[in-house]
Protein backbone atom coordinates (compact mmCIF):
# COMPACT_ATOMS: atom_id res chain seq x y z
CA UNK A 1 0.00 0.00 0.00
CA UNK A 2 1.60 3.10 -1.13
CA UNK A 3 2.77 5.55 2.02
CA UNK A 4 2.42 9.07 0.18
CA UNK A 5 3.97 10.66 3.30
CA UNK A 6 7.48 8.11 3.55
CA UNK A 7 9.49 10.17 1.36
CA UNK A 8 9.97 14.16 0.60
CA UNK A 9 12.09 16.61 -0.84
CA UNK A 10 13.83 17.75 2.77
CA UNK A 11 17.56 17.62 2.06
CA UNK A 12 20.28 18.09 4.66
CA UNK A 13 23.98 18.57 4.22
CA UNK A 14 25.61 17.69 7.48
CA UNK A 15 29.28 18.89 6.22
CA UNK A 16 28.03 22.45 6.29
CA UNK A 17 26.26 22.20 9.76
CA UNK A 18 27.70 25.24 12.05
CA UNK A 19 25.78 23.40 15.58
CA UNK A 20 23.95 26.15 15.94
CA UNK A 21 20.64 24.38 16.31
CA UNK A 22 17.83 26.34 15.22
CA UNK A 23 16.48 23.77 13.09
CA UNK A 24 15.75 21.89 16.05
CA UNK A 25 14.45 24.76 17.69
CA UNK A 26 11.87 25.52 14.80
CA UNK A 27 10.35 22.32 13.46
CA UNK A 28 7.42 20.98 14.72
CA UNK A 29 7.72 17.45 13.93
CA UNK A 30 11.12 16.78 15.49
CA UNK A 31 13.26 15.82 12.26
CA UNK A 32 16.61 17.11 13.68
CA UNK A 33 18.61 15.68 16.72
CA UNK A 34 21.51 17.42 18.18
CA UNK A 35 24.67 14.46 17.82
CA UNK A 36 27.64 16.75 19.64
CA UNK A 37 28.17 20.12 17.85
CA UNK A 38 26.28 19.29 14.85
CA UNK A 39 22.60 18.31 13.54
CA UNK A 40 21.31 14.48 12.57
CA UNK A 41 18.52 14.26 10.72
CA UNK A 42 16.61 11.41 12.32
CA UNK A 43 13.12 11.37 11.42
CA UNK A 44 13.23 11.73 7.27
CA UNK A 45 9.35 10.94 6.76
CA UNK A 46 8.11 13.58 9.69
CA UNK A 47 9.14 16.45 8.33
CA UNK A 48 5.54 18.16 6.72
CA UNK A 49 8.17 20.57 4.29
CA UNK A 50 7.07 23.95 6.08
CA UNK A 51 10.81 25.30 5.06
CA UNK A 52 11.09 26.76 8.87
CA UNK A 53 14.68 24.87 8.93
CA UNK A 54 15.73 26.34 5.61
CA UNK A 55 14.48 29.77 6.63
CA UNK A 56 16.73 29.55 9.60
CA UNK A 57 19.69 28.08 8.81
CA UNK A 58 21.97 30.80 8.26
CA UNK A 59 24.64 28.06 6.74
CA UNK A 60 22.67 26.84 3.93
CA UNK A 61 22.58 23.55 5.00
CA UNK A 62 19.14 22.67 4.33
CA UNK A 63 17.02 23.03 1.60
CA UNK A 64 13.47 21.94 0.89
CA UNK A 65 10.65 22.58 -1.48
CA UNK A 66 8.38 24.29 0.89
CA UNK A 67 4.66 25.07 0.90
CA UNK A 68 1.46 24.04 1.75
CA UNK A 69 0.59 20.40 2.28
CA UNK A 70 -2.98 21.58 0.86
CA UNK A 71 -5.45 19.51 -1.05
CA UNK A 72 -8.08 21.62 -1.87
CA UNK A 73 -5.45 24.88 -2.34
CA UNK A 74 -3.50 23.06 -4.93
CA UNK A 75 -7.02 21.81 -6.34
CA UNK A 76 -7.75 25.49 -6.63
CA UNK A 77 -4.96 26.32 -7.77
CA UNK A 78 -5.16 23.53 -11.00
CA UNK A 79 -8.22 24.79 -11.36
CA UNK A 80 -7.80 28.67 -12.35
CA UNK A 81 -4.62 27.74 -13.69
CA UNK A 82 -2.07 29.44 -10.81
CA UNK A 83 1.57 28.22 -10.54
CA UNK A 84 1.54 28.54 -6.78
CA UNK A 85 -0.91 26.99 -4.62
CA UNK A 86 -1.71 29.12 -1.07
CA UNK A 87 -4.46 27.90 0.76
CA UNK A 88 -6.77 30.71 2.16
CA UNK A 89 -7.48 29.49 5.43
CA UNK A 90 -7.66 31.73 8.34
CA UNK B 1 5.68 66.43 3.23
CA UNK B 2 6.84 65.40 6.70
CA UNK B 3 4.75 65.02 9.46
CA UNK B 4 6.58 66.69 12.36
CA UNK B 5 3.52 65.36 14.33
CA UNK B 6 4.82 61.79 13.83
CA UNK B 7 8.45 62.44 14.57
CA UNK B 8 8.04 64.41 17.72
CA UNK B 9 5.58 62.60 19.50
CA UNK B 10 5.92 59.50 21.64
CA UNK B 11 5.60 55.89 19.75
CA UNK B 12 1.55 54.69 20.09
CA UNK B 13 1.51 51.73 22.28
CA UNK B 14 -2.32 50.51 22.39
CA UNK B 15 -3.78 49.38 25.75
CA UNK B 16 -4.70 45.32 26.03
CA UNK B 17 -5.38 42.97 28.84
CA UNK B 18 -5.45 39.25 29.71
CA UNK B 19 -8.82 39.09 30.51
CA UNK B 20 -11.08 37.52 27.62
CA UNK B 21 -14.48 39.03 27.29
CA UNK B 22 -17.93 37.83 26.81
CA UNK B 23 -17.45 39.14 22.89
CA UNK B 24 -13.89 37.87 22.58
CA UNK B 25 -15.78 34.80 23.32
CA UNK B 26 -18.70 35.31 20.82
CA UNK B 27 -16.25 36.60 18.32
CA UNK B 28 -14.40 33.16 18.86
CA UNK B 29 -17.47 30.87 18.57
CA UNK B 30 -18.58 33.18 15.19
CA UNK B 31 -15.01 32.30 13.97
CA UNK B 32 -15.01 28.72 14.83
CA UNK B 33 -18.54 29.00 12.55
CA UNK B 34 -17.22 30.43 9.66
CA UNK B 35 -18.54 33.52 9.57
CA UNK B 36 -17.56 36.27 8.01
CA UNK B 37 -14.21 34.37 7.59
CA UNK B 38 -11.37 36.92 6.65
CA UNK B 39 -12.60 39.89 9.38
CA UNK B 40 -11.50 38.79 12.84
CA UNK B 41 -8.87 41.00 12.81
CA UNK B 42 -6.74 43.03 15.52
CA UNK B 43 -5.56 46.25 14.66
CA UNK B 44 -1.68 46.09 13.78
CA UNK B 45 0.64 47.30 16.13
CA UNK B 46 2.22 47.59 19.71
CA UNK B 47 0.06 46.49 22.64
CA UNK B 48 0.83 47.11 26.25
CA UNK B 49 -0.34 44.52 28.56
CA UNK B 50 -0.46 45.05 32.09
CA UNK B 51 2.41 47.96 33.45
CA UNK B 52 5.30 47.06 31.52
CA UNK B 53 8.83 48.47 31.61
CA UNK B 54 11.81 49.09 29.15
CA UNK B 55 12.44 46.01 30.24
CA UNK B 56 9.43 43.92 29.52
CA UNK B 57 9.17 40.79 27.25
CA UNK B 58 8.02 41.69 23.71
CA UNK B 59 5.63 39.24 22.23
CA UNK B 60 5.22 38.35 18.66
CA UNK B 61 1.84 37.26 17.08
CA UNK B 62 -0.75 37.83 13.88
CA UNK B 63 -3.76 40.11 13.39
CA UNK B 64 -6.19 37.31 14.01
CA UNK B 65 -8.16 37.61 16.59
CA UNK B 66 -8.05 33.87 18.00
CA UNK B 67 -4.06 33.84 17.54
CA UNK B 68 -4.32 37.56 19.76
CA UNK B 69 -6.38 36.33 22.17
CA UNK B 70 -4.84 32.98 22.45
CA UNK B 71 -1.08 34.84 23.42
CA UNK B 72 -3.04 37.27 25.94
CA UNK B 73 -4.70 35.35 27.81
CA UNK B 74 -2.59 32.89 28.29
CA UNK B 75 -0.23 35.78 29.75
CA UNK B 76 -2.20 36.21 32.75
CA UNK B 77 0.00 38.18 35.37
CA UNK B 78 2.85 38.93 32.77
CA UNK B 79 3.41 42.39 32.20
CA UNK B 80 5.16 43.04 28.80
CA UNK B 81 4.48 43.85 25.11
CA UNK B 82 2.21 42.29 22.22
CA UNK B 83 3.79 43.28 18.67
CA UNK B 84 0.76 42.40 16.21
CA UNK B 85 1.86 41.86 12.51
CA UNK B 86 -0.36 42.61 9.55
CA UNK B 87 -1.03 39.03 8.61
CA UNK B 88 -3.94 39.89 6.37
CA UNK B 89 -6.24 38.39 9.55
CA UNK B 90 -4.90 35.25 9.24
CA UNK B 91 -3.38 33.05 12.02
CA UNK B 92 0.45 32.77 12.78
CA UNK B 93 1.24 29.36 11.03
CA UNK B 94 -1.03 29.92 7.18
CA UNK B 95 0.61 33.39 8.05
CA UNK B 96 4.36 31.86 8.15
CA UNK B 97 3.62 29.48 4.98
CA UNK B 98 2.44 32.79 3.02
CA UNK B 99 4.90 34.78 4.05
CA UNK B 100 2.58 37.28 5.69
CA UNK B 101 4.24 36.39 9.35
CA UNK B 102 7.61 36.76 8.07
CA UNK B 103 10.75 38.91 7.86
CA UNK B 104 9.72 41.74 6.32
CA UNK B 105 6.54 42.59 8.16
CA UNK B 106 8.67 42.21 11.35
CA UNK B 107 10.75 44.49 10.44
CA UNK B 108 8.46 47.16 8.89
CA UNK B 109 6.30 46.70 12.32
CA UNK B 110 9.37 47.38 14.63
CA UNK B 111 10.06 50.53 12.49
CA UNK B 112 6.08 51.96 12.22
CA UNK B 113 6.38 51.09 16.14
CA UNK B 114 9.51 52.45 17.15
CA UNK B 115 10.12 49.85 19.27
CA UNK B 116 13.46 50.53 19.65
CA UNK B 117 12.29 53.51 21.95
CA UNK B 118 10.31 51.95 23.84
CA UNK B 119 12.48 48.88 25.37
CA UNK B 120 15.91 49.21 26.68
CA UNK B 121 16.30 44.90 25.02
CA UNK B 122 16.65 43.82 21.65
CA UNK B 123 14.63 40.69 21.71
CA UNK B 124 11.37 39.49 20.30
CA UNK B 125 9.72 36.12 21.05
CA UNK B 126 8.23 34.61 18.13
CA UNK B 127 5.58 31.59 18.23
CA UNK B 128 7.56 28.59 16.77
CA UNK B 129 5.08 28.55 14.15
CA UNK B 130 6.06 31.71 12.82
CA UNK B 131 9.29 29.95 11.80
CA UNK B 132 8.31 29.30 7.99
CA UNK B 133 8.26 32.98 7.07
CA UNK B 134 10.98 34.62 9.51
CA UNK B 135 14.94 34.07 9.19
CA UNK B 136 16.08 35.06 12.33
CA UNK B 137 19.68 36.16 11.37
CA UNK B 138 17.76 38.18 8.70
CA UNK B 139 15.61 40.22 11.58
CA UNK B 140 18.60 40.50 13.52
CA UNK B 141 20.38 42.10 10.84
CA UNK B 142 17.90 44.53 9.89
CA UNK B 143 16.70 45.84 13.49
CA UNK B 144 19.32 45.00 15.73
CA UNK B 145 16.43 42.61 17.57
CA UNK B 146 17.13 39.20 18.09
CA UNK B 147 14.51 36.75 17.38
CA UNK B 148 13.81 33.82 20.01
CA UNK B 149 11.79 31.28 19.03
CA UNK B 150 8.98 30.59 21.75
CA UNK B 151 6.88 27.44 22.39
CA UNK B 152 4.50 26.47 19.38
CA UNK B 153 1.28 26.70 22.06
CA UNK B 154 0.75 29.93 23.74
CA UNK B 155 -0.28 27.90 26.79
CA UNK B 156 2.92 27.15 27.10
CA UNK B 157 4.68 30.58 27.79
CA UNK B 158 3.99 30.99 31.73
CA UNK B 159 6.24 27.70 31.68
CA UNK B 160 8.60 28.81 29.43
CA UNK B 161 9.57 31.95 30.26
CA UNK B 162 10.93 30.59 33.46
CA UNK B 163 13.99 29.72 32.19
CA UNK B 164 13.70 30.77 28.34
CA UNK B 165 14.50 26.77 27.35
CA UNK B 166 10.94 24.95 25.17
CA UNK B 167 11.00 21.25 26.37
CA UNK B 168 11.10 19.16 23.33
CA UNK B 169 7.24 18.59 23.99
CA UNK B 170 6.66 22.81 23.67
CA UNK B 171 8.24 22.27 20.18
CA UNK B 172 6.29 19.49 18.99
CA UNK B 173 2.95 19.89 16.84
CA UNK B 174 0.02 17.70 17.56
CA UNK B 175 -3.76 17.32 16.38
CA UNK B 176 -5.59 16.09 19.50
CA UNK B 177 -8.83 14.85 19.14
CA UNK B 178 -9.77 18.40 20.54
CA UNK B 179 -8.21 20.26 18.05
CA UNK B 180 -9.84 18.26 15.37
CA UNK B 181 -13.31 18.64 16.89
CA UNK B 182 -13.28 22.65 16.90
CA UNK B 183 -12.43 22.42 13.11
CA UNK B 184 -15.87 20.58 12.34
CA UNK B 185 -18.35 23.25 12.42
CA UNK B 186 -17.05 25.64 9.91
CA UNK B 187 -16.81 22.60 7.36
CA UNK B 188 -20.21 21.94 8.28
CA UNK B 189 -21.15 25.21 7.17
CA UNK B 190 -19.13 25.19 4.05
CA UNK B 191 -20.88 22.20 2.61
CA UNK B 192 -24.32 22.39 3.94
CA UNK B 193 -25.88 24.23 0.72
CA UNK B 194 -24.39 21.52 -2.29
CA UNK B 195 -25.26 19.04 -0.07
CA UNK B 196 -28.93 19.48 0.75
CA UNK B 197 -29.28 20.35 -3.08
CA UNK B 198 -27.46 17.05 -3.55
CA UNK B 199 -29.89 15.38 -1.37
CA UNK B 200 -33.01 17.32 -2.74
CA UNK B 201 -32.09 16.09 -6.03
CA UNK B 202 -31.21 12.54 -5.54
CA UNK B 203 -34.81 12.32 -3.93
CA UNK B 204 -36.49 12.40 -6.58
CA UNK B 205 -34.14 9.94 -8.60
CA UNK B 206 -34.05 7.50 -6.57
CA UNK B 207 -36.31 8.22 -3.68
CA UNK B 208 -35.40 9.14 0.54
CA UNK B 209 -32.93 6.77 0.71
CA UNK B 210 -30.58 7.59 -1.94
CA UNK B 211 -31.58 11.34 -0.45
CA UNK B 212 -29.91 9.84 2.88
CA UNK B 213 -26.58 8.62 0.86
CA UNK B 214 -25.67 11.29 -0.07
CA UNK B 215 -25.98 12.99 3.54
CA UNK B 216 -24.23 10.19 4.80
CA UNK B 217 -21.45 10.05 2.92
CA UNK B 218 -20.89 13.89 3.15
CA UNK B 219 -21.18 13.34 6.64
CA UNK B 220 -18.58 10.91 7.20
CA UNK B 221 -15.81 13.26 5.48
CA UNK B 222 -16.72 15.98 7.56
CA UNK B 223 -17.70 15.08 10.68
CA UNK B 224 -16.37 11.06 11.24
CA UNK B 225 -12.79 11.76 9.70
CA UNK B 226 -11.51 14.52 11.54
CA UNK B 227 -12.77 12.48 14.56
CA UNK B 228 -11.76 8.91 13.71
CA UNK B 229 -8.34 10.31 11.77
CA UNK B 230 -5.91 8.64 13.87
CA UNK B 231 -7.94 5.08 13.90
CA UNK B 232 -8.22 4.74 10.49
CA UNK B 233 -6.20 2.24 8.95
CA UNK B 234 -3.55 3.05 6.18
CA UNK B 235 -1.18 6.07 6.00
CA UNK B 236 -3.28 7.80 3.28
CA UNK B 237 -6.21 10.29 3.68
CA UNK B 238 -7.79 9.39 0.59
CA UNK B 239 -7.72 5.80 1.20
CA UNK B 240 -8.56 6.25 5.15
CA UNK B 241 -11.40 7.98 3.70
CA UNK B 242 -12.24 5.10 1.27
CA UNK B 243 -12.41 2.89 4.11
CA UNK B 244 -14.75 5.17 6.05
CA UNK B 245 -16.85 5.52 3.13
CA UNK B 246 -17.00 2.00 2.01
CA UNK B 247 -18.50 1.17 5.71
CA UNK B 248 -20.85 4.05 5.82
CA UNK B 249 -22.11 2.72 2.33
CA UNK B 250 -22.22 -0.59 3.25
CA UNK B 251 -25.85 -0.88 4.96
CA UNK B 252 -27.47 0.96 2.15
CA UNK B 253 -25.99 -1.42 -0.66
CA UNK B 254 -27.54 -4.38 1.65
CA UNK B 255 -30.81 -2.28 2.00
CA UNK B 256 -31.03 -2.74 -1.74
CA UNK B 257 -30.99 -6.23 -1.39
CA UNK B 258 -33.70 -6.39 1.74
CA UNK B 259 -35.81 -4.00 0.41
CA UNK B 260 -36.30 -5.06 -3.14
CA UNK B 261 -36.78 -8.75 -3.09
CA UNK B 262 -38.69 -9.06 -6.13
CA UNK B 263 -35.94 -6.92 -8.56
CA UNK B 264 -34.12 -8.87 -10.67
CA UNK B 265 -30.51 -9.34 -9.47
CA UNK B 266 -28.86 -7.23 -12.00
CA UNK B 267 -30.67 -4.89 -11.03
CA UNK B 268 -30.72 -5.07 -7.73
CA UNK B 269 -26.57 -5.36 -8.08
CA UNK B 270 -26.62 -2.30 -9.96
CA UNK B 271 -28.30 -0.42 -7.10
CA UNK B 272 -25.97 -1.68 -4.62
CA UNK B 273 -23.19 -0.37 -6.94
CA UNK B 274 -24.25 2.98 -6.86
CA UNK B 275 -24.09 2.94 -3.23
CA UNK B 276 -20.69 1.34 -3.13
CA UNK B 277 -18.72 3.63 -5.73
CA UNK B 278 -20.48 6.98 -5.71
CA UNK B 279 -20.07 7.15 -1.43
CA UNK B 280 -16.73 6.20 -1.03
CA UNK B 281 -15.80 8.42 -3.82
CA UNK B 282 -17.40 11.05 -2.22
CA UNK B 283 -16.31 10.81 1.29
CA UNK B 284 -12.92 10.05 0.13
CA UNK B 285 -12.21 12.92 -1.68
CA UNK B 286 -13.72 15.29 1.66
CA UNK B 287 -11.36 13.44 3.27
CA UNK B 288 -8.32 14.46 1.19
CA UNK B 289 -9.24 17.40 1.42
CA UNK B 290 -8.38 17.65 5.25
CA UNK B 291 -4.90 17.61 4.34
CA UNK B 292 -4.60 21.54 4.70
CA UNK B 293 -6.44 21.44 8.29
CA UNK B 294 -4.14 18.36 9.29
CA UNK B 295 -1.05 19.50 10.74
CA UNK B 296 1.41 17.04 9.24
CA UNK B 297 1.01 16.62 5.91
CA UNK B 298 3.54 17.33 3.42
CA UNK B 299 2.88 19.26 -0.28
CA UNK B 300 4.76 16.68 -1.70
CA UNK B 301 2.92 13.80 -0.02
CA UNK B 302 -0.51 15.34 -0.66
CA UNK B 303 0.76 15.40 -4.38
CA UNK B 304 1.54 11.84 -4.97
CA UNK B 305 -2.06 11.24 -2.80
CA UNK B 306 -4.01 13.22 -5.48
CA UNK B 307 -2.10 11.56 -8.46
CA UNK B 308 -2.56 8.23 -7.19
CA UNK B 309 -6.45 8.58 -5.74
CA UNK B 310 -8.40 11.30 -7.39
CA UNK B 311 -8.43 9.40 -10.66
CA UNK B 312 -10.22 6.30 -8.75
CA UNK B 313 -12.95 8.96 -6.96
CA UNK B 314 -13.54 10.60 -10.15
CA UNK B 315 -14.50 7.11 -11.75
CA UNK B 316 -16.03 5.64 -8.59
CA UNK B 317 -18.27 8.94 -8.59
CA UNK B 318 -19.19 8.96 -12.31
CA UNK B 319 -19.68 5.36 -13.00
CA UNK B 320 -22.23 6.09 -9.63
CA UNK B 321 -23.44 8.89 -11.25
CA UNK B 322 -24.29 7.17 -14.35
CA UNK B 323 -25.73 3.81 -13.03
CA UNK B 324 -28.77 6.33 -11.23
CA UNK B 325 -29.29 7.39 -14.27
CA UNK B 326 -29.46 4.10 -15.84
CA UNK B 327 -31.42 2.76 -13.42
CA UNK B 328 -33.93 6.07 -13.13
CA UNK B 329 -34.43 5.53 -17.19
CA UNK B 330 -35.28 1.85 -17.58
CA UNK B 331 -37.64 2.22 -14.35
Amino acid sequence: MLNAYEVNTLVYDPELCNGCAMCLAVCPHAVFEMDGRRAVLVHLSACMECGACQKNCIVNAITVESGVGCASAMIHAALTGKKDATCDCV
Amino acid sequence: MIDIASITSKPVILPTSSRLTAGNRRDHILTRLGVKRGEHRVQPGLYALGNPTPDSPVFVTANYTLSFDALRSSLEGIDGYILVLDTKGINVWCAAGKGTFGTEEIVRRVMITRLGEVVQHRKLILPQLGAPGVAAHEVKKRTGFWVEYGPVRAGDLPEYLKTHQATPEMRRVEFPLRDRLVLIPVDITQTILPTLLAAAVLYFLGGWVSSLAALAAVFAGVVLFPILLPWLPTHNFSTKGFVLGALVALPFAASVFLRHLEWTWYRQLGQALEFLLAMPAVTAFISLNFTGSSTFTSRSGVKREMFAYIPGMAWGFGIGVLLVIVFVIIR
